[in-house]
């Protein structure tokens, strides 16, 4: 059986992606009541982004320069794509009955997923991804792979990042204002489209940021990724409270580390022996969703508001 | 000397039902202009239209010499229309002075700004008292009082105040009524929607009168105050 520090440790290397990506569910959501289902997708295009750079790159041109060219790369394809969504499926929509913008976003996602498969060379298979080669950072008691780092020190990067934007800037403080009212926002003069595709792309940027670290850790992208890992993501969204961007962070750590503990511990539980193990580490995350839900039904963070009129 | 706001015609439609059936008036610089009417006579449907919220049927608006309708709302607050919401609107989870800093989101002069949220302190002493605290925790009056001086905040040519009065205790709708007499003495141009006819009237300059979507009678303040049939209709007179 694995130790508690290092189950510790997946927990908070999957909780960090799972948060970095449910930032994006939370800020459209929370100005627009929009749930863009197409998000797990922008995070694989950032991921096929980032990869389509290190393959553009000599083979011998070091990993760690080749980094900050993945995320820009992966950020321009995200947010690209993440930005023309809400232009020209999500725009046309706006006023529209809510029902009709989620299928849409349904339909996105379906649609970014086939076109990487059909026309991404080779993305029919898993295509590996770039990997430092070197042993695992012993850290208080758990190996962590040196892979496994990048999200670790990006995550809170650019939460701190996002923090100092939404609080310290005019426009941050247009996007806070034009969440809370929209129309009333206008009357400030604040131009609330402007607000709007920030959102998404600010979203798109954290999810391609979110997905160079998966490419590192799993060693691998594939266009099928963006499926469990937006679901989980939402499902972080909601957990931490839908609308509020610490509750993102808060609720994909919380869930990143159930979801290893449970994978890692549940199987010693008396009576519980064939629940233990990978396979069922699904389960045990929708099964927290639930529970949180039914405790409290804003999340961990969230404020109970009243349905806009 | 042209007017400074100028609406000729006007029609505004939610779908097929008209709410405004093409109503003209003017309001020139330095003068408070009143629409008083009951619910549903389509005042605060021409606030909104006249702020970029909602678009027009038909019909022209001008304000300083420009065509409201090819401005987005954001756009409008640039040129200097101010508009105070129906139901104040104060943003409830900020603090009373980052609502005071978003009406002022256009301005770039940092000591302008800091000036002008001291000016609405002075003006409203129990706003500066509570500047850190959320504004969703202050009393009906004291968030009119903050729509009021957010809407200030971007220095308007023309301020727009919609149903300032409403919901408020006697001793407080005198407060808002003597602020919008304190405004005007400092030459602000105000147009003000108001059900209270009788506050409303007594200051205002210009008087319209609306009834489902039509302006039906107009004239100056002290002559509508006095004109039998507003008395009866709207002053609650026998």
């Amino acid at each position: 059986m694995n130790e508690l520090p290092q189950q510790l440790a997946n927990g908070l290397i999957l909780g960090a992606m799972y948060g970095l990506i449910a930032v994006g569910y939370t800020m459209v959501y929370g100005i627009v009541q929009l749930i863009n289902f197409a998000h797990g997708e922008i995070f694989m295009i950032g991921g096929f982004g980032a990869l389509t750079v290190s393959l553009w790159l000599p083979s011998d041109f070091p990993l760690l320069a080749q980094i900050p060219l993945m995320i820009v790369f992966g950020v321009i394809c995200s947010v690209a794509v993440g930005t023309a969504a809400e232009r020209f499926a999500y725009r046309p929509l706006r006023g529209a009955p809510r029902l009709a913008p989620l299928i849409t976003a349904i339909g996105l996602s379906i649609l970014l997923q086939q076109a990487i498969w059909k026309w991404y060379p080779d993305a029919t298979k898993d295509l590996s991804f770039p990997q430092f080669d070197a042993d695992p950072i012993a850290f208080l008691g758990a190996d962590i792979k040196v892979n496994s780092l990048f999200i670790l020190i990006a995550a809170p990067v650019c939460m701190f990042g996002l923090g100092f934007f939404v609080n310290k800037t005019r426009s941050g403080r247009g996007m806070q204002a034009t969440a809370q009212d929209p129309d009333t926002a206008k009357l400030m003069g604040i131009h609330t489209d402007r607000i709007i595709v920030m959102a998404f792309a600010i979203g798109a940027a954290f999810a391609a940021v979110a997905a160079v670290g998966y490419g590192l850790h799993q060693g691998q992208v594939s266009y099928l990724m963006g499926f469990i890992m937006g679901l989980k993501a939402f499902t972080a969204a909601v957990l931490g409270g839908i609308g509020n961007i610490y509750g993102a962070m808060l609720g994909g750590i919380v869930l990143g580390v159930a979801e290893a503990l449970a994978t890692g511990y549940m199987g010693d539980v008396p009576g519980m022996e064939l629940f233990g193990g990978g396979g069922w580490k699904d389960v045990w995350a929708f099964a927290l969703l639930i529970i949180v839900l039914l405790v409290r039904p804003q999340g961990l963070l969230g404020e109970r508001v009243a349905d806009r009129a | 000397m042209t007017a400074l706001l100028e609406v000729e015609d006007l029609k505004v439609a939610y779908g097929k039902i008209e709410a405004v059936k093409g109503i003209s008036f003017s309001v020139e610089a330095g003068q408070v202009v009143t629409l008083i009417g009951t619910n549903g006579a389509g005042k605060t449907t021409t606030l909104r239209t006249l702020s970029g919220l909602l678009k027009p049927l038909s019909g022209s608006v001008t304000f300083d010499g420009k065509p409201l309708r090819k401005f987005r709302a954001d756009q409008i607050v640039a040129l200097g229309l101010a508009h105070s919401p129906e139901g104040r609107h104060i943003f409830p989870r900020m603090t009373i002075e980052d609502n005071l800093r978003l009406g002022a989101y256009l301005r770039d002069d940092k000591d302008g700004i800091l000036k002008d949220i001291q000016q609405a302190y002075d003006l409203f002493p129990i706003l500066g008292e509570r500047r850190k605290q959320a504004a969703g925790t202050l009393s009906g009056g004291e968030q009119q009082m903050l729509a009021m001086g957010r809407a200030m905040m971007c220095r308007p040519k023309l301020l727009m105040l919609d149903e300032p009065s409403m919901g408020l205790s006697p001793i407080m709708m005198q407060k808002i009524m003597e602020t919008i007499v304190e405004l005007k003495s400092r030459g602000t141009t105000i147009l003000l929607v108001e059900q209270n006819a009788q506050a409303a009237l007594s200051l205002a300059d210009q008087a319209h009168v609306m009834e489902i979507g039509k302006i039906v009678l107009s004239g100056t303040g002290q002559d509508l105050l006095h004109d039998e049939s507003v008395r009866k209709a709207y002053l609650g007179e026998d």
